[in-house]
């Protein structure tokens, strides 16, 4: 009994952050406040998308928000990593709370 | 936690208790992780030991807290570095010049304090984008137009801090001549306000710039005096329409005439908006080792050859851009003005582009030629370095050699011949190479871009052939309008009049408003007392640099 509830505990402590469900209507409002003007629909004057599209050669969609296969935490890496032109983002701009509910915005419904 | 240098970690940990208190804990940042989020993301130090790296972040949500902060600083002489959106990519970012300094990140003072129809103008705080003040006027449906650069992420203060342009018209093109008044928060913590701002009950504050006795906002823009915490804007009222057109001529020689009737229009305010030239030849010359030979060399029979040569591919030599905003009568009507004027050159050649009226929705005005010549801030211009079938690999950012020369067709001639011998000697491996263009008022400025690497080894040798480019521009007479915070030593040699008198003057104020040299130290060259005397910066670092030996840090790479 104790060790399943010493394995509960380190579950959730590993999963931190992302143990927690965010707010889709709020992920949406940091989706199109911070990700929408690189990764709206339109490739020709969406870096993001067209670079998406350049990558996955039709195989999966340019647009973030037509993606079956996000999870929050894959989010959550290119947020706060960046890659190539893409920088990171700061937590002044998006906070661990928003970065959650874009999270689950970005995450396909169960 | 990282510390920065000059303060001891007993005095550094007692400010930090005192800066959690002035904001909050949750706004102070000293997490290794969330520090890094302030490196500059397209650094061309990228994991060298030269990178300029903070030591913590600061996150205000105030003017008065911005006050707070910096009488904390000053009190233990840490060197604090303020940014404003940190967007300035290109340009160094939310890195500070001297690494471990305490970053001042303003992003959440993001107020629009007042936008104001009738007279034009928006007062706003750092943390505001181009986006947002975008966003808002047409929430509120006012019939305005913002000027904004190319990415809309960017601070409407920290671009024109910096010097940075837009598209539109004059003079709300060229950001910092289209402020008008800021708030200032000095480095003891003391706030003063520019031009009519400064009497208590202002009612021109955004309307008159000038105020009363010497005009101080000069000294806050490309300089590290004070950290600015309001600014005002001219904005434009909407136009009712756009016309845009090009002129083209066919010959090596007609950039001559191009220009100078160019020029003349400007200068008269018959063309109001920036105008570049560019060569519609220029890939077919790079193509041609032969014809690039010519092109370089110039004499008699080389331009006839080239001029053949532009013939047979039935493309003129070079074209020029003009773009008109104003009534549907006046926008037509200058058009057909401006073909008359190139109309004694042989051959030239018209051709009509865009013709818009206003209001526009949105999804049409995203599928002009470029939404940002119409006031509507996007980030399309990072499909320059983005991943492509042009470029598979994509780049980790850019930046730009900017130099400002004259307008003249004599220079752009001169400088496209100079700096490309520079960049093909050298190897330059440039991602785009713009001819000249009039950014600014009266001037043309070259932009020499460079993609920025994670392979040190490339950074290296983009460092090496900027520094190049930099020497023989200044030998010519031309020197950087703006530049990323690796050169700002740099480029501030190459202002050397007199003895490097320039720089010795704000070397002064620097002392004066300043006196413990605690704001972004290094910015533009301008070094605190401190740490020239001890680190050999500023005026010393000219003089090294003049005597050709070698300079401390990353200069040497």
């Amino acid at each position: 009994m104790r060790k399943s509830f010493l394995f509960l505990l380190f579950t959730l402590l590993s999963f931190g952050l992302f143990a927690q469900e965010g707010d889709r209507v709020q992920g949406k409002e940091v989706y199109e406040h911070w990700c929408s003007s690189c990764h709206a629909p339109g490739g020709r004057k969406h870096p993001g998308t067209s670079a998406l599209e350049f990558i996955y050669k039709g195989e999966k969609s340019g647009v973030l928000e037509e993606r079956l296969d996000l999870t929050p935490e894959l989010v959550a890496l290119f947020v706060r990593k960046g890659v190539k032109i893409m920088p990171p983002f700061r937590k002044t701009e998006i906070s661990d709370k928003d970065l959650l509910d874009l999270g689950a915005y970005l995450s396909p419904q169960n | 936690m990282r510390y920065p240098p000059g303060v001891s970690q007993s005095d550094f940990d007692r400010a930090v208790r005192q800066f959690e208190s002035a904001i909050g804990a949750d706004w102070v940042f000293t997490d290794e992780a969330d520090v890094d989020l302030y490196r500059d993301a397209y650094s061309p130090l990228w994991g060298e030991e030269e990178e300029k790296i903070p030591s913590i972040a600061l996150a205000p949500q105030s003017a008065a807290e911005v006050q707070s902060l910096m009488a904390i600083c000053n009190e233990f002489q840490i060197p604090v570095y303020p940014v404003s959106t940190g967007k300035n990519l290109g340009y160094g970012g939310s890195a500070p010049v001297l690494t471990g300094s305490v970053v001042l990140d303003l992003k959440r003072m993001n107020r629009i304090i007042e936008v104001n129809e009738e007279n034009a103008f928006a007062l706003v705080e750092p943390g505001v984008s181009y986006f947002d003040l975008y966003n808002y006027i047409q929430e509120q449906g006012l019939d305005l137009w913002i000027d904004c650069p190319d990415p809309g992420w960017g601070s409407l203060i920290g671009n024109s801090l910096d010097h940075g342009v837009g598209y539109t018209v004059n003079p709300y093109r060229d950001h910092f001549e289209a402020h008008c008044g800021m708030e200032v928060v000095l480095a003891d913590g003391d706030i003063v306000r520019t031009g009519m701002g400064a009497l208590p009950n202002a009612e021109t504050w955004q309307q008159y710039r000038w105020g009363y006795g010497p005009w101080m906002d000069g000294l806050f823009a490309q300089s590290n005096f004070g950290v600015v915490t309001k600014m005002g804007f001219w904005l434009s009222p909407a136009p009712e329409a756009f016309r845009s057109g090009s002129v083209q001529v066919m010959k090596y020689n007609d950039v001559h005439e191009l220009v100078r009737i160019t020029a003349k229009m400007m200068y008269s305010g018959i063309l109001n908006s920036n105008a570049g030239v560019q060569s519609p030849m220029q890939f077919a010359i790079g193509q041609n080792p032969e014809m690039q030979e010519r092109y370089d060399r110039a004499n008699e029979e080389d331009i006839r050859i080239l001029d053949e040569f532009a013939l047979s591919n039935n493309t003129p030599f070079w074209s020029s851009q003009f773009k008109f905003y104003g009534p549907r009568e006046i926008v037509d009507s200058s058009w057909e003005y401006v073909k008359r004027q190139f109309a004694d050159i042989d051959g030239v050649r018209y051709q009509d582009q865009e013709s818009l009226n206003f209001p526009m929705p949105y999804e049409e005005l995203m599928q002009t030629a470029d939404e940002n010549h119409l006031g509507v801030p996007s980030m399309s211009v990072f499909q320059l370095g983005n991943r492509s079938n042009f470029n598979p690999a994509g780049t980790n950012g850019h930046l730009g050699f900017s130099p400002v020369v004259p307008m003249t067709g004599e220079a752009v001639l001169e400088s496209n011949k100079v700096l490309g011998k520079v960049l093909r000697e050298m190897g330059g491996n440039t991602v785009f190479n713009v001819p000249p263009y009039s950014y600014h008022q009266r001037t043309f400025t070259i932009l020499v871009g460079f993609t920025v690497s994670r392979d040190a080894d490339v950074n290296r040798k983009t460092r090496k052939i900027f520094r190049e480019l930099v020497k023989v521009a200044a030998e010519h007479g031309w020197g950087e309008y703006r530049t990323h915070t690796a050169f700002m030593d740099d480029c501030a040699a190459a202002y050397s009049f007199n003895d490097n008198a320039l720089l010795r003057l704000q070397q002064t104020l620097k002392d004066a408003i300043d006196p413990k040299g605690i704001i972004s130290a290094g910015r533009y060259g301008i070094w605190p007392k401190h740490i020239r005397d001890e680190e050999g910066k500023g005026i010393a670092a000219v003089n090294v640099n003049k005597g050709d030996k070698e300079k401390k840090g990353d200069n040497n790479a």
